[in-house]
């Protein structure tokens, strides 16, 4: 780990002026994804500025607006009964991510912004675009069992590791942000980017930007959510597979569905196209399937992760299966 | 004290352990210690440049030790079961990870920010980086049979009834104790004491004697308490001479202490194995040929083999029988012991294909075993004791075996496939030489001695049973001391036979004090009835400061007339997602026949380890290399998985009674090992039964079952 410079913020504002005044600096909150990648040389602040007291830990239900401080703890808004009973696929993806003494440390701004654990990223002797531009990606041929398949490019096919992301983008969630203008909200899935070409380039926050909340609106549709996660042991590991949804029935058809992916894209992915393939059809198998070939049509695969593919849509037949048993 | 021994005595180290106060190698503080940190190698072949310039400036630095300063050694690699090591003697190398450099600084932090200042440049040689590209080759003996052959197999497999034959494929696996290496080292003159992370304190002496050139009597070896070992201990590796040759350069003691990424170095593995066994049998099971062929991985610059198909001459009866073993070089750090080397790897082949020899002739897979059950090993010799058919029938009736329907996919809990698997386990009974001391105070209490390591499995708390149960004392006035090459010699703690050896010695020690106690009272045995109080009184009327009972014990000729194994038989249940491929063990019984049990509670730790050690090796174990480079993908464990609470079910060990007199003076086989042997195969015959599906290639993930 490289030396740097460790400071508290006492507001909002203070934290983002002395990010704005160091030009490297880092926020600091759980620290549970920040402080392995500086051991490992990976993350290299000159400063690391402390946001870990800022009173951004509220949880709050104002009329059907669910807003959650982006200090609040993972395992705080897991168990919020306001959480698990609206959007319950929070509360189930929040659950299945780590272990319950990370959920204790780890904060919900923060967890939106987890680093891919692409080992190619993660240590630094190899070459990784995401780490050092236009250095390459040593991934794309290299033991990829765990890399996307979907939102790649020629220069990156790291997996958006996270849980929560993707159930908030199922579930439209905007990001609060706050910068030198003041507040602005961002659609979640639009504070991610694709790699492209840019690898480095993860979200579209500005410099000096800082996560201040999220704010979900509550649907009936969102009461019938479920996050499922697939992995090969029962608990403490990342994704092979995750799958977000809810699903609303209306006369025997399917009203409105709601369907996102994770562990198998560079992104949190939201499957708008399944959406609407659902919308309109009667609930079942036939429909989940299509559903599913849809969402991961324009998958792209390397030498270990094509199992993913199938993987993926038998995970989103089983998800939506259950979220439909639920909204029946 | 009678019925001290096999009592479920509570660990004598346990509130050592759960209060802190047990000091670990890497808790050891000496004067002046400082630290030393290794800078690993990050190709797989070549030879490194390395420039220290930078990490020579950095704060708190006292040297960095590099090929060209480093002190001369021998690196060993001189004979039979020598290893090897990489140790800056040259700028060669052979392995990703291996130590190119040692930084030694006043403290451990400044230590690994120099480190990651030390610049290295390789120029890269070919690399051997893929098992299938390597070329096969018949190994030297290394003291275990290479081939076997009895009749003709082949010729007997060609004629048989049914026959099965399959590859099986166990990949390359890491030991990862929660303890990791570590070592510290201290020159005082010629005298070299080490305190160090090792399974085996006398072996360890020896190993550093030699490579530094000094008499044995020189060096000594200190470890006190392990947390865990399972193998990866039973060697000395680089680091703990990198420690010592630091300490010599720096004049300093120093310490070095293995990061977790680090302990997928040079500190050895399970060598990926992959196996073809063929069986024959008639139509009524019973078999007519075995054979088991075995190719496993070693280093470029080493030879280590294990006797992966060993257990196929011991656990049935086969008028044919063919056993071979071949290795293939790879640019690895040399594999070595791990859990049941040999037998955990060919357990898996030998269970999978008795189950799919099972539904090839529509037998049980229960009583298949049976039928196949023999009271001679493949040599003809009788065996001392042979508790499988037992371990099967009490196994199989916890387990509920009866309710089992045979066919594939054919039982169901909600929408999940349930599957019940069975498999077989053997390990040899091993036994080295040990000496002991038994001490007896004025007092009336003890002390007992002997340089054996206890790596968590109990040692001190069976060894203190033994000898208080001799001396007639309670446990609480026994002491006992271990771990210290000072102490009367003991072997490895390891091959399940430190119990069998030292324990046999501090039995005969204790007996040898109880004799002289005996010819104090003038043979009046009741004299030493009361515990330390009566001795007490006794040494004090006979004029005696104190008694000290020593041993030599050996191993007997019943080992040349007698095949010793213990014998045990592993009941696992899964459930499957059938769509998902997702496989959970949901319980586990394991039955183990293993000679005499010192604790019970000790022993049903050993089991409930095994099995979740097996939980481990058939669904989630896997060291994954980038086949271009040969660099290690998995180095830390969340990227090697391990089970976790969430993976391991209830698990209910029997002991089945086993009075053996042939194995040694005090009747045990030895238990760490056998709990991991079959472990695998029954899980992974479990998910044939859920799903249909045969997975001959470990672990079972959810791809595999996705098809």
């Amino acid at each position: 780990m490289r030396a740097f410079e460790y400071v508290v913020a006492d507001s909002p504002a203070a934290a983002r002026a002395l990010a704005r005044e160091s030009g490297d600096a880092r926020f600091y909150a759980g620290g549970t994804t920040l402080v392995d990648l500086m051991k490992s040389d990976v993350e290299r602040p000159g400063r690391v500025i402390d946001i870990s007291r800022l009173p951004l830990t509220a949880i709050e239900l104002r009329g059907d607006v669910l807003r959650i401080g982006a200090l609040a703890r993972n395992s705080d808004v897991a168990y919020d009964p306001a959480v698990a009973r609206r959007f319950p696929a929070v509360s189930e993806a929040l659950l299945s991510g780590a272990s319950g003494q990370i959920r204790n440390a780890a904060t919900i701004g923060g967890n939106l912004l987890q680093r891919t654990r692409c080992t190619y990223f993660r240590e630094t002797r190899w070459r990784c675009n995401k780490r050092e531009p236009g250095s390459g990606c040593d991934a794309l041929d290299g033991f990829n069992r765990g890399h996307a398949i979907l939102g790649t490019s020629d220069s990156c096919i790291a997996t958006y590791p996270g849980d929560l992301a993707v159930a908030l983008c199922a579930l439209s969630a905007n990001v609060i942000v706050e910068g030198d203008a003041g507040e602005r909200t961002v659609a979640l899935d639009e504070l991610y980017v694709l790699p492209g070409d840019r690898p480095e380039r993860e979200n579209t926050l500005a410099a000096g930007e800082l996560i201040t909340g999220i704010e979900l609106r509550a649907e009936p549709l969102y009461e019938h959510s479920h996050y499922l996660k697939i992995r090969d042991r029962a608990s403490y590991e990342f994704a092979l597979a995750s799958v977000a949804c809810a699903i609303e029935l209306e006369g025997g058809r399917i009203a409105r569905a709601r369907l996102a992916l994770g562990g198998v894209a560079t992104v949190p992915w939201r499957a708008r196209e399944a959406e609407d393939l659902l919308a309109g059809s009667p609930p079942g198998d036939a429909a989940y399937r299509r559903a599913a070939d849809a969402a991961l049509a324009g998958a792209r695969t390397r030498a270990h992760n094509g199992y993913k593919v199938e993987l993926a849509k038998r995970a989103i037949v089983r998800a939506l299966r259950t979220a439909c048993g639920g909204a029946a | 004290m009678s019925g001290l021994v096999g009592a479920p005595v509570d660990r004598v180290d346990g509130r050592l352990k759960v209060t802190g106060a047990a000091k670990y190698s890497a808790e050891i503080a000496l004067p002046g210690l400082v630290y030393g940190v290794m800078v690993l190698s990050t190709t797989a072949s070549g030879t490194s440049q390395v420039d220290a310039d930078a990490a020579r400036r950095a704060p708190g630095v006292i040297a960095v030790m590099t090929p060209q300063n480093a002190p001369r050694v021998d690196s060993g690699g001189n004979g039979a079961g020598d290893r090897t090591l990489m140790v800056l003697q040259d700028e060669v190398v052979r392995y990703d990870r291996q130590p190119v450099a040692v930084v030694v600084a006043d403290t451990f932090e400044r230590a690994t920010d120099a480190a990651a200042m030390v610049r290295v440049r390789y120029a890269a040689a070919p690399a051997v980086t893929r098992f299938d590209a390597a070329a096969e080759y018949k190994p030297a003996s290394g003291g275990r049979d290479v081939d076997k052959h009895k009749g003709d197999a082949a010729a007997a497999l060609a004629q048989a009834a049914v026959k099965v034959d399959g590859t099986y494929i166990v990949p390359v696996e890491h030991h990862n104790p929660m303890e990791p290496h570590a070592t510290v080292a201290q020159w005082d003159g010629d005298q070299l004491t080490v305190y160090e992370s090792t399974q085996g304190v006398i072996n360890a002496r020896r190993t550093l004697a030699q490579t530094f050139g000094i008499p044995t009597a020189s060096v000594r070896v200190v470890s006190k308490f392990i947390g865990g070992g399972f193998g990866g201990k039973g060697s000395v590796w680089p680091h703990a001479v990198l420690a010592a040759m630091a300490a010599k350069l720096v004049n300093r003691p120093v310490k070095i202490v293995l990061s977790r990424p680090q302990m997928f170095g040079s500190v050895g593995f399970r060598p990926q194995t992959v196996q073809r066994v063929a069986l024959g049998a008639g139509s009524d099971g019973r078999l007519s040929a075995i054979i088991h062929e075995t190719s496993a991985q070693t280093s470029v610059f080493d030879e280590f083999m294990a006797g992966t198909g060993a257990i196929s001459a011991v656990l049935y009866g086969t008028p044919n029988l063919t056993i071979t073993h071949r290795l293939r070089r790879l640019n690895t750090s040399t594999p070595t012991f791990m859990r049941a080397p040999g037998e955990a790897c060919g357990s898996f082949a030998l269970e999978s294909a008795m189950d799919e020899l099972a539904y090839a002739t529509g037998i049980d897979p229960v009583e298949l075993r049976l039928r196949n059950d023999t009271q001679v090993d493949a040599d003809g010799k009788p065996f001392s004791s042979r508790a499988l058919r037992e371990a099967l029938r009490q196994g199989a009736e916890r387990f509920g075996w009866s309710r089992r329907d045979p066919r594939p996919r054919s039982m169901r809990d909600g929408r999940l496939l349930v599957g019940m698997g069975v498999a077989a386990a053997s390990y040899p009974t091993h036994r080295s030489a040990a000496s002991a001391l038994v001490r007896v105070n004025a007092d009336g209490t003890a002390l007992v001695q002997s340089s054996g390591v206890d790596i968590g499995t109990g040692a001190y708390t069976v060894f203190t049973q033994i000898a208080a149960e001799q001396l007639g004392l309670p446990v609480e006035q026994v002491r006992i001391e271990l771990g210290d090459s000072a102490f009367p010699a003991a072997p490895n703690a390891g091959g399940s036979q430190l119990t069998a050896s030292a324990g046999s010695a501090i039995k005969l020690a204790a007996l040898d004090a109880r004799a002289k106690l005996l010819a104090l009272a003038r043979g009046d045995a009741s004299a030493l009835i009361g515990g330390a109080a009566a001795i007490a009184a006794l040494m004090r009327t006979g004029g005696v400061e104190t008694i000290e009972g020593r041993s030599d014990a050996k191993p007997g000729d019943d080992a040349q007339k007698y095949a010793m194994h213990s014998f045990g038989a592993q009941f696992a249940e899964v459930r499957v997602d059938p769509d998902l491929g997702t496989v959970r063990v949901v319980r586990f019984v394991n039955a183990f026949g293993a000679g005499r049990i010192l604790n019970e509670k000790t022993a049903r730790s050993q089991y409930i380890g095994g099995a979740v050690w097996g939980i481990g090796m058939a669904l989630l174990e896997h060291t994954r290399y980038d086949e271009r480079s040969g660099r290690i993908m998995t180095a830390n464990l969340a990227e090697y998985l391990v089970p976790v609470n969430a993976d391991v079910p209830a698990i209910e060990p029997i002991i089945i009674p086993e009075d053996d007199p042939h194995v040694n003076e005090i009747g045990v086989k030895g238990i760490g090992e056998i709990g991991i042997v079959g472990a695998a195969a029954a899980i992974a015959n479990a998910v044939y039964h859920a799903t249909g599906k045969r997975v001959r290639d470990l672990p079972i993930t959810p791809e595999k079952l996705l098809a």
